[in-house]
């Protein structure tokens, strides 16, 4: 958790005039001072606690307690304790096993396509280039879409018989994809809708982290001999570091609570080959009643992120708090 | 000297080199705009156009499906809910979190730390992870078919980097402004309310403009919160009508075009706010 500490220099510039001695307090006032800072600190909390703790913790700890239970989900509580009977049947679901593979396969195909093309483009994006301005500006415009919007879209584009996708195909003589209604192609489909939709976002951030890049650093590297390659490699790549982890970070737990797309994009089909954990949980617990079955599919979705957000916090996040405090070079492996 | 014979060899490169920039920018610039001048171009043409004609221009052109989807009262109802639910949003998150921000920010006392990061840790648990158990706790309250049953949810999720970015912006503020002002007689309150807010005015445009997007975006809670077709926001609205008219791909093209403005006018009018909030949002969380 990186914080901006007050800047001490501001110190010298504050316009405002200190007044050298503050006026003696009898003991009194003192005390009251105290208990008034001490309401003032409950006052302004309270509100967000109350919000927080009602709309964010109780749920969560709600599913928790609601998971080893068997419940049709009436009433507030659930009563019919069954122990970690959920957990192993998710073992045995095939479709919930499903879900993690798919969910992994959507990582790795982030990871490795995703994430790399958007920083090619945040890099290029960051030369002087006519119509930048315009470029980020359209990159950007799918993110601020509902996933709705973009779902819907694609579903047209992609239609197997009316969709535009196959019109273009067959005009480039690649003959036609069944995109969306195969069992095979439905991941790299809603993969490029993924990519369509996000891409844009982790853009935006690579060029924010390229743009904080001190300009005499890649210069200093250009005078010593380095080319464009070696300039990347050995300046620009290792002080994106702490962004490239950052972007890494929120593919790997946007991908596991991934529903909104694939919920109107494909329901989870054809036949489940592109259902994902909340589809999964969101079937079972609101279609079919079954809450306190769905409720383990929730606590596996927050553990997955719960593990892999602290692993990643103390391994490799780390690394940035320490180079930030050190020096530039933090960043280097 | 070596520099400048270094450049002149170039110029090849340099003439090509903007050449293949711009091709590669270019193709991806197509990818993206793609679907949406689809869909524009679409929303003019009827069935069998689209059918036989999906790539040119509408001949002719066929406004009926955009003026029947501006002359019905259920899209402009949902623009309406989609609106009051957004600011109800951006209005009590921002609220809230300032108020918990500046107490994380200005005042010492035990447990903070431990409190703040709490709340910071919110930021892991998004809709999908505490929907189901959100539904039943809202259902206890009576909250279904109520805004109120998204607008809370939303403010309380939203919290989380509301409160960080907040809270950073509070302590970047010179302990001598405050003092000062406690000098002049200001109450803690009053000087929350009279001097800091006011000066964090760009922040507070910055996370309003997050909460309204977050807001107006979402679908996984009005889907579950409202049954009631009255309450419906716009992305339940887009998918309800896409089931309901799914034959009819003409009428919802033109449908999801209208839906989609009101966010793309917001973000070319708040550009800078939200980029600006998620970078910070982003590198601070």
């Amino acid at each position: 958790m990186k914080t901006t500490k007050g800047p001490e220099s501001a110190f010298a510039a504050s316009p405002v005039p200190r007044r050298l001695v503050p006026p003696p307090q009898p003991r009194a006032s003192k005390n009251r001072g105290k208990a008034r800072k001490r309401i003032t600190i409950i006052l302004f909390l309270l509100p967000g606690v109350i919000l927080f703790s009602l709309l964010v913790l109780a749920p969560i700890l709600l599913a928790m307690y609601s998971s080893v239970f068997k419940w049709n989900g009436f009433g507030l509580l659930p009563t019919n304790f069954v122990g970690l009977d959920n957990f192993t049947r998710l073992l045995d679901n095939e479709i919930f096993l499903g879900d993690l593979r798919r969910g992994a396969l959507l990582i790795v195909l982030s990871l490795v396509v995703q994430l790399p093309l958007a920083l090619a483009i945040a890099l290029l994006l960051n030369q002087k280039m006519r119509l930048r301005a315009l470029y980020r500006l359209l990159f950007f415009a799918p993110y601020v879409l509902s996933e709705v919007i973009a779902a819907v879209l694609f579903s047209m584009l992609l239609s197997p018989e009316r969709g535009l996708a196959n019109e273009v195909l067959g005009f480039l003589g690649l003959g036609t994809s069944s995109f969306l209604s195969e069992p095979d192609t439905v991941m790299f489909s809603l993969f490029i809708v993924i990519t369509w939709k996000y891409f844009g976002f982790y853009v935006i951030l690579y060029l924010a982290g390229r743009q904080s890049i001190p300009k005499e650093l890649t210069e200093a590297a250009q005078i010593d001999g380095c080319g464009p390659w070696h300039v990347f490699r050995y300046v620009t790549l290792p002080l994106l570091g702490p962004t490239i982890r950052i972007t890494i970070f929120l593919s790997v737990i946007g991908t596991i609570q991934l529903f909104d797309l694939v919920y109107v994009l494909t329901g989870g089909g054809p036949v489940h080959a592109s259902e994902t954990l909340g589809v999964t949980m969101y079937d079972i617990g609101f279609n079919r009643f079954q809450v306190g079955y769905a409720s383990a599919i929730s606590v596996v979705m927050f553990l997955l992120s719960l593990v892999f957000a602290i692993g990643y916090q103390r391994f490799v996040l780390k690394r940035d708090l320490d180079g930030a405090t050190t020096t530039m070079g933090g960043g280097r492996r | 000297m070596s520099v400048h014979a270094r450049e002149r060899r170039s110029t090849p490169a340099r003439i090509a080199r903007p050449i293949a920039l711009h091709t590669i920018v270019i193709v991806i610039g197509v990818f993206i705009m793609v679907p949406i001048v689809y869909g524009i171009l679409g929303g003019f043409k009827d069935n069998p156009q689209l059918a036989n004609n999906p790539i040119g221009l509408p001949a002719p052109w066929v406004p009926e499906n955009y003026t029947n989807v501006l002359a019905s009262s259920d899209f402009w109802r949902q623009v309406f809910n989609s609106s009051l639910i957004a600011l109800s949003t951006a209005l009590v998150t921002v609220a809230v979190s300032a108020l918990a921000a500046f107490v994380f920010a200005r005042f010492a006392f035990r447990g903070r730390e431990f409190l703040f990061t709490i709340f910071a840790a919110g930021l892991m648990f998004p809709f999908a992870v505490a929907i189901l158990p959100l539904f039943i706790i809202l259902r206890f309250f009576g909250l279904l078919n109520n805004p109120l049953g998204v607008i809370l949810p939303q403010a309380a999720f939203g919290l989380a980097l509301t409160i960080i970015i907040l809270r950073s912006f509070f302590r970047s503020i010179p302990h001598e402004v405050e003092e000062a002002a406690i000098l002049d007689g200001c109450s803690p309150f009053g000087f929350f309310w009279r001097i800091l807010l006011p000066m964090a005015r760009p922040a507070l445009a910055t996370v309003s403009v997050l909460a309204v997007v977050n807001s107006w975006n979402n679908f996984f809670l009005p889907l579950v919160v409202f049954n009631d077709k009255v309450w419906w926001t716009l992305p339940v609205g887009v998918q309800q009508f896409s089931g309901q008219y799914s034959a009819d791909t003409a009428k919802i093209l033109a449908y999801v075009v209208l839906a989609m403005i009101p966010a793309l006018a917001f973000y070319a009018v708040a550009e800078r706010q939200l980029i600006g909030g998620l970078t910070a949002g982003a590198t601070k969380g």
